[in-house]
């Protein structure tokens, strides 16, 4: 901050001025004219399909801008592909990653650039060593050689972010980079942009989460609807403000648990095991009540949800259903029992990217209602999916719609739609505000108190801590495989679920 | 990929009425300008109209309907993203069943003397069966194993041909009951074809099964998280695809009154091309039945036409692969400038 007033004589590192982009009926960008400094986290916030995407790809060489101009420290910046936004020191790290998993860390990182010997053979063991060194420059403790869809998410997501940095660039633009990310890597994420932002880094970070605005940025823009809304310092700004400019409207109060009218027991879980995953995890989860389940990535979180689902087969322990004991070979059974679950990687186990909105949604009721003889009621199908759309506020052009067409926030609202369908009484919610903007995000933190209010059973994944706080009447906390404290809602403050989780 | 697109209700006009045209409608284009190309050069060339021909377009359409009962067969397994390489061998391996229980009792030396004028439900009941069973060992294969489908059908393929060659130590097998034969004269083999495609046109668009057969193509992990139990599924699709190569061979069978190992030869590829030109899309989620029949017609009328012009069978063959190939890219080119336009 101080260095850019310091420096006044020196051009902004990057200028947007005027710049314009439509698609086909669509104005996607209007006129948007902003600037990044030197050595500056420039933080772009905004709903789902206000347009910073565009603008990111935009600067990235992805598209081109149908008017206006860039220019880089003063000299304006014709850009025709992303080699030409490399070569021009500017790198992006896509939202969804864009890596090679059949390949090491160390070839996803360096691939095209491999280091070569005089017979243009790769030197493995350079390619290997200078992946280790960006690595450890990121403090990520990562094996250059291991193949990179054996990685959890969160480790891909490094690599990704190891590979942007592999180009030296000045101007690092960042796209929801902590989505898929614990709070600890979150933190080790931006000390490593602090580092960069030392150096004179530009960063353009894209982000939901307005937390994370007052830790890291140094300025922040909004865009609504594909214009410019405005530009502040994070210490002029308050969270309300923030959000106000982001929506245009005012939102619904931050959604708060009801109190927990416990209900009979409805999925409980004793002395459950999935060998090398998670041990001996046992809990009861009532009619009624959301318990949240909080633990850094690799707590055996997420492999719990998809073991009480039916995707994973206990090793050892037990799953009980509304007091009986059952055995659950597939979703498909545990669906037929009453359980729905939302899947924390919408893109590789959610969503039938190019199927439509209705046959995304009706896919799982389809096990049950709306089918005569194989025959599928069509038209009741879509009354329900239209019933359905319009009870979750999903923006789209119609249920023939494409579901990869539309944003984050919606298709999460669709595959929570799917789940609703079956009438679910127990609802398995992993990560479901994740790449979701906040108008969504509050829109289904209150469909999620509504249900439990309605008696529907919740156990809630998530790696957030705001929202664990605000939706959970109790807290499970995980840590390596292990359940190391139940915490009642009173009980439950960041401070002690850190320490649960971290321990 | 976040087009702001999501966020406006009503996308423009001219963009709701491109969506409102079937995918089919620019294969089909295709389909009539080959036509009508091939009518232009048989007046310049041979001076003869090309579609002005009843004989020619029955003969054309009855080559091709074996092809096209295996290709709608076929393009299911397509949509859940996998493939059959076994259905050309496996027309091969039920032809001489349905043959070797059809045979009359002027054989001279039947395959089975005790068994010779068989009713025709017989052998056609035992062909549909021995189709099945091959695209069941496909489908629990793939199921259960877990190896991809190239290769399981590949083994299938290889397997089929060679039991086909031992049924009767490679000896045909002729001397049809009339009854048989007649289900491959005339116009039958086309009503079976359209019958079989109006059928799973339907089975496709409007039961559960075909919901779940494009779920899976589209993603097989959330098919299965979203409580479609996928292994279940695809051995029904490959017995389904199995059955109606037994179809094919029956079909074959009555139509040359015999049974050879060698027949339905690279069927399975003319199939799958089939399938491809009418749009079906070889990483799953994608295709219809109606594209396929179009592309059915497409392969007989390039086939017809060449004929009609007295081209080489040499160049035909070279000519039909320059076909395929162009079909697909054009239709890919079209797809891919619909998605960045949204």
């Amino acid at each position: 901050m101080a260095a850019a007033v310091a420096t006044p004589v020196r051009p902004d590192l990057l200028e947007v001025r005027g710049v314009s982009k439509s698609f086909p009926g669509v104005a996607a960008l209007e006129d948007v004219t902003l600037r990044l400094r030197h050595g500056t986290v420039h933080a772009l916030m905004g709903e789902n399909g206000a347009g910073k995407s565009t603008l990111m790809k935009i600067v990235a060489g992805v598209c081109t801008p149908d008017s206006g101009e860039l220019r880089l420290e003063g000299r304006a910046l014709r850009l025709g592909s992303p080699g030409q936004a490399l070569a021009a020191g500017i790198a992006m790290i896509h939202q969804e990653l864009n890596l090679l998993p059949t390949m090491s860390v160390a070839e996803n990182i360096w691939i095209g650039r491999e280091p070569l010997n005089a017979l243009r053979l790769v030197r493995h063991r350079e390619l290997n060593r200078r992946a280790r060194a960006l690595l450890e420059r990121l403090a990520v403790d990562l094996d250059p050689r291991a193949e990179l869809r054996t990685l959890p998410l969160a480790a891909r997501q490094m690599v990704e972010i190891a590979r942007a940095l592999s180009y030296d660039s000045r101007l690092l633009i960042m796209d929801e980079p902590t989505s898929a990310l614990t709070e600890r890597e979150a933190e080790r994420l931006f000390a490593v942009i602090r580092d960069l932002r030392s150096r004179g880094v530009g960063i353009f970070y894209v982000t939901h989460r307005i937390e994370e605005l007052f830790a890291l940025a140094d300025e922040i823009s909004v865009l609504r609807d594909g214009r410019h809304v405005g530009t502040s310092r994070p210490r002029d700004l308050t969270r309300d403000d923030i959000i106000r400019m982001m929506v245009g409207r005012e939102l619904p109060p931050p959604a708060a648990a009801a109190p927990a009218q416990a209900g009979p027991v409805a999925l409980s879980a004793q002395g459950l095991s999935v060998a090398g995953e998670f041990e001996d995890v046992s809990f009861e989860l009532h009619a009624g009540e959301i318990l949240g389940v909080a633990g850094l990535a690799g707590s055996g979180r997420s492999k719990l949800a998809e073991t009480l689902f039916g995707l994973v087969a206990p090793t050892a322990g037990e799953i009980r259903i509304g007091g009986s004991a059952v055995r659950l070979d597939s979703p498909a059974a545990a669906i037929s029992r009453g359980l729905g679950f939302l899947t924390e990687d919408r893109k590789e186990s959610g969503c039938f990217l190019s199927l439509s909105v209705l046959e995304n949604l009706e896919i799982s009721v389809l096990s049950r209602d709306f089918v005569r003889m194989g025959f599928v009621h069509a038209a009741g199908a879509r009354r329900a999916c239209e019933r359905m759309v319009s009870a979750l506020r999903v923006k789209t052009p119609g249920l023939g719609e494409r579901i990869e067409n539309l944003s984050g926030g919606n298709q999460q609202k669709v595959l929570i739609g799917r789940c609703l369908l079956t009438r679910p009484k127990i609802l398995i919610l992993d990560e479901p505000t994740r790449g979701v903007d906040v108008g969504a995000k509050a829109e289904i933190h209150q469909l999620i108190t509504r249900l439990v209010a309605a008696g529907t059973a919740v156990l809630m994944i998530s790696s957030e801590m705001p929202e664990i706080l605000a939706m959970s009447h109790r807290v499970m906390v995980m840590h390596e495989g292990r359940v190391t404290g139940i915490l009642e809602r009173a009980a439950a403050t960041q401070v002690k679920i850190m320490d649960l989780a971290a321990r | 990929m976040q087009p702001a697109l999501a966020d406006r209700t009503a996308p423009s006009a001219t963009a709701a009425r491109v969506r409102r045209l079937p995918p089919e409608a620019g294969i089909l284009l295709v389909l009539i300008a080959l036509a009508l190309a091939f009518e232009l050069l048989g007046w310049i060339f041979v001076h003869q109209s090309f579609l002005a021909n009843e004989q020619r377009l029955v003969i054309m359409i009855l080559q091709v309907s074996v092809i096209g009962v295996i290709a709608v067969g076929v393009t299911q397994v397509i949509i859940t993203g996998g493939i059959d390489l076994s259905s050309g061998s496996v027309v091969a391996l039920t032809a001489m069943v349905a043959a070797s229980l059809a045979q009359s009792s002027e054989a001279v030396r039947a395959v089975y003397p005790a068994l010779i004028d068989l009713p025709a439900i017989v052998p056609v009941a035992a062909g549909l069966a021995v189709g099945a069973a091959a695209g069941l060992v496909n489908g629990t294969l793939i199921a259960s194993t877990g190896i991809p489908p190239f290769i399981a059908t590949l083994g299938v393929m290889v397997s089929a041909r060679g039991l086909a060659k031992w049924y009767t130590r490679g000896q045909p097998v002729s001397m049809l009951t009339d009854p048989y034969a007649a289900i491959g004269s005339g116009a039958v083999p086309v009503v079976v074809f359209l019958a079989t495609a109006l059928l799973f046109h339907v089975a496709l668009r409007h039961t559960r099964y075909g919901k779940f057969t494009y779920a899976i193509g589209a993603n097989r992990e959330a098919a299965r998280v979203a409580g479609i139990r996928v292994g279940r599924h695809l051995v029904l699709v490959y017995a389904i695809a199995g059955l109606l190569s037994g179809l094919a061979g029956v079909l074959t069978s009555a139509r040359a009154v015999s049974g050879q190992a060698g027949m339905g030869l690279m069927y399975e590829l003319d199939a799958i091309a089939a399938a491809v030109i009418g749009g079906a899309s070889l990483s799953g989620g994608v295709g219809r039945i109606t594209g396929t029949v179009i592309g059915t017609l497409i392969l007989g009328v390039v086939t017809s036409g060449f004929t009609f012009l007295r081209i080489d069978a040499y160049y035909q063959e070279i000519v039909k692969g320059g076909i395929i190939v162009a079909a697909v890219v054009a239709d890919q080119y079209r797809r891919r400038r619909r998605l960045t336009a949204t």
